[in-house]
């Protein structure tokens, strides 16, 4: 049983109502903070527990906050990340539906700590039933003294709502989710200017996920040294896993950093093993945009090592033979799997969600579809794997935002693990041109 | 120029689009645009027509063009009719490992319709979408503010027959939403 730190009452009864998650000791981070802390030391917690941003990139929570400009008389802000639209990632539906008093804590100790005087939880439009539940409990902590004017008679006030998107994956790229809460359409900004110094309204803001300001609950409550002896190495604390695909009990797991791929796959605490009694086949284990895995390398290093659901292990080997913890979305394929039909959901997901900014990434997308999908229907050319591996190469790094990175890594993994798979479905009298 | 408009909100959701707009800095109403679009389209029939987009530029006091970039920008905004009930069935990997493609064969055969069409009746329309947060509860479609999860064909027949009884327009902005496991 590894440590949880996020969701362990999530079946209590009530658990989303404000009286049942105080008595759970919910609010004590605030009271904590507001009271007896100063900004500052705040954010000297958050960067002695190692935290690392859960929206998939992984960059230390603490060191983003200390990057945060001050100047004298400008607003700032903190903006939650709920857009959560990266395919296999559901976890913080899970969490904001289940305990949405914990992102609230998490966004009113994270605010006093910024400075934000208004914050925003930026969600995605499908979730508009998640909003209301997080509507109705931000108006409780309005009621109870935890949110508005004088924060538990404090000389600190916060005004914090939720924005609902409309339907964009790209709104989860921190400027083109700033776009968006802006009124315009999600395309993203080039930087520099990072958001840390000119974001929401060209105001200093901090974007972060709805897990990692969850995270800072616990680590105010227990101080940074506490949460850092949790997980492994670098990878401190706890985190969310998303799994789905062809297991027995796909859900929402807390595990703790560390923790063995092998186990979370087969144990029945987590997935419950492969369902139909099948064997396994490959694994996406940071949600779409990080490299798939066939199962030898997913449960083993190229060196031979266990594989562990941590930052560094997962990304063991780079690019060649590993992958990335990414957003936690962990998808499981089975042995009767098509990857190239698999490949050909994910190039339509990302040509569907390009922006259009970038020719790369717009015209490359599509045509990544539109090959996939002559290969899956049985058309492909002899020629069709290697311009398929080509383009990818050619939109990775050359784009405004990481959407199409995203996109090319798909590609090329599945091509990379998986080439044969490709080559079969080719048409033995196809001519090359 | 155009054309004049003789349409308006009701007055439940003027306050309500006022009360959104006070939750930015002063200047800075352009921030309601998606929530006040969600606003319009369940207000005036589930699409959003010229005339309602001019309505919202009106009422944000921005520009028309604004609002026309916008709403064509996000995949929720429809810009042309669509039937009572929208159902957005999720097709993306965890979706499809799991049997997405033949839940949107079956709605298909059902309803007598393709993807990106809607029923001669005006009641339904499918519509094939892009992941959508349930991957774990896969495949599953979403209706208005609804999600349906675990699907089989016997659950979309019975969900068909239930929203076919209801006969009512069925909006993302919905409060009495019915999500089924
Ligand atoms: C195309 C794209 C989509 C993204 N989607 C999300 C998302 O849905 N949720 C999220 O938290 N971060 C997402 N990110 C990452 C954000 O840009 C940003 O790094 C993150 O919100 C920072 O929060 P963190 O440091 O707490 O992880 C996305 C990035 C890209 C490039
Ligand atoms: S990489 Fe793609 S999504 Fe990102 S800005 Fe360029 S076109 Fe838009
Ligand atoms: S893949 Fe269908 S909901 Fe995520």
């Amino acid at each position: 049983m590894g440590k949880k730190l996020l969701i362990q009452d999530d079946k209590v009864p009530g658990i989303h109502t404000l009286e049942v998650y105080r008595q759970r000791g919910g609010y004590a981070s605030v009271e904590k903070a507001v009271k007896t802390m100063t900004p500052e030391a705040i954010v000297e917690e958050v960067k002695k527990s190692g935290l690392r941003g859960r929206g998939g990139a992984g960059f230390p929570t603490g060191m983003k906050w200390s990057f945060l400009a001050k100047p004298e008389g400008v607003a700032r802000y903190l903006v939650c990340n709920a857009d959560e639209s990266e395919p296999g990632t559901f976890k913080d539906r899970y969490l904001m539906e289940k305990i949405p008093h914990l992102l609230i804590e998490g966004m009113i100790t994270s605010s006093f700590a910024l400075g934000a005087k208004t914050s925003y939880i930026y969600i995605r439009g499908e979730y508009f039933y998640v909003a209301r539940i997080l509507e109705a409990a931000i108006d409780e902590a309005y009621a109870a003294g935890y949110l508005g004017k004088n924060i538990l008679g404090t000389d600190y006030s916060l005004d914090l709502y939720v924005q609902v998107g409309a339907g964009a994956y790209i709104c989860g790229e921190e400027t083109a989710l700033l776009e968006s809460l802006e009124g315009k359409r999600g395309n993203p900004r080039i930087k520099p200017p990072f958001p840390a110094i000119a974001g929401l309204y060209g105001c200093p803001t901090v974007v972060n996920n709805v897990e990692t300001i969850a995270a800072v609950v616990p680590i105010i409550n227990m101080g940074g040294d506490e949460y850092a002896k949790i997980g492994v190495g670098k990878s401190t604390g706890t985190k969310l896993i998303s799994a789905s695909g062809h297991i027995n009990n796909p859900g929402v797991y807390e595990i703790e950093l560390g923790l063995p791929v092998e186990e979370f796959i087969y144990s029945n605490e987590y997935c419950g093993g492969i369902w139909k009694n099948k064997k396994m086949k490959a694994v996406v284990a940071g949600g779409s945009s990080v490299p798939i895995l066939p199962t030898d390398l997913i449960l083993k290093t190229a060196k031979g090592e266990p594989r562990l659901m941590s930052y560094e292990s997962l990304s063991d080997g780079g690019f060649v033979s590993g992958s990335m913890l990414g957003s936690g979305g962990f998808i499981v394929y089975d042995e009767d799997t098509s990857i190239p039909m698999n490949l050909y959901t994910f190039n339509r997901f990302y040509h569907h969600e390009s922006c259009g900014q970038c020719s790369p990434c717009r015209e490359g997308t599509g045509w990544m579809e539109k090959i996939a999908h002559r290969i899956v229907e049985g058309h492909g050319k002899p020629t069709d794997v290697d311009l398929l591996w080509d383009i990818q190469k050619r939109i990775e790094g050359n784009t405004i935002c990481p959407l199409g990175d995203a996109a090319a890594w798909p590609v090329a993994s599945a091509i990379r693990h998986f080439r044969h798979e490709f080559e079969a479905l080719i048409p033995k009298t196809a001519v090359a041109h | 120029m155009s054309k004049p408009i003789t349409i308006k909100f009701s007055d439940a959701s003027l306050a309500e689009i006022h009360k959104i707009m006070s939750r930015y800095p002063e200047g800075k109403h352009k921030s309601a645009l998606l929530p006040v679009l969600h606003i319009a389209q369940a207000e005036f029939d589930g699409w959003l027509s010229a005339e309602t987009m001019d309505l919202v530029a009106s009422v944000l006091k921005i520009q028309s063009i604004e609002v026309y970039e916008v709403a064509s920008f996000y995949s929720m905004f429809h810009l042309a009719p669509v039937g009572n009930c929208v159902f957005d069935v999720c097709r993306t990997s965890s979706c499809w490992a799991r049997g997405a493609d033949d839940i949107i064969k079956h709605i298909g055969k059902r309803l007598n319709i393709k993807p990106g069409e809607t029923t001669e009746d005006g009641m339904f329309t499918l519509k094939a979408v892009e992941c959508l947060g349930s991957c774990g509860t896969a495949p599953m479609l979403q209706c208005g503010a609804s999600f349906h999860e675990n699907l089989t064909p016997e659950k979309v027949d019975a969900l068909i027959e239930s929203y076919k009884a209801e006969g009512k327009r069925k909006s993302y902005t919905d409060r009495d939403y019915k999500n089924t496991l």
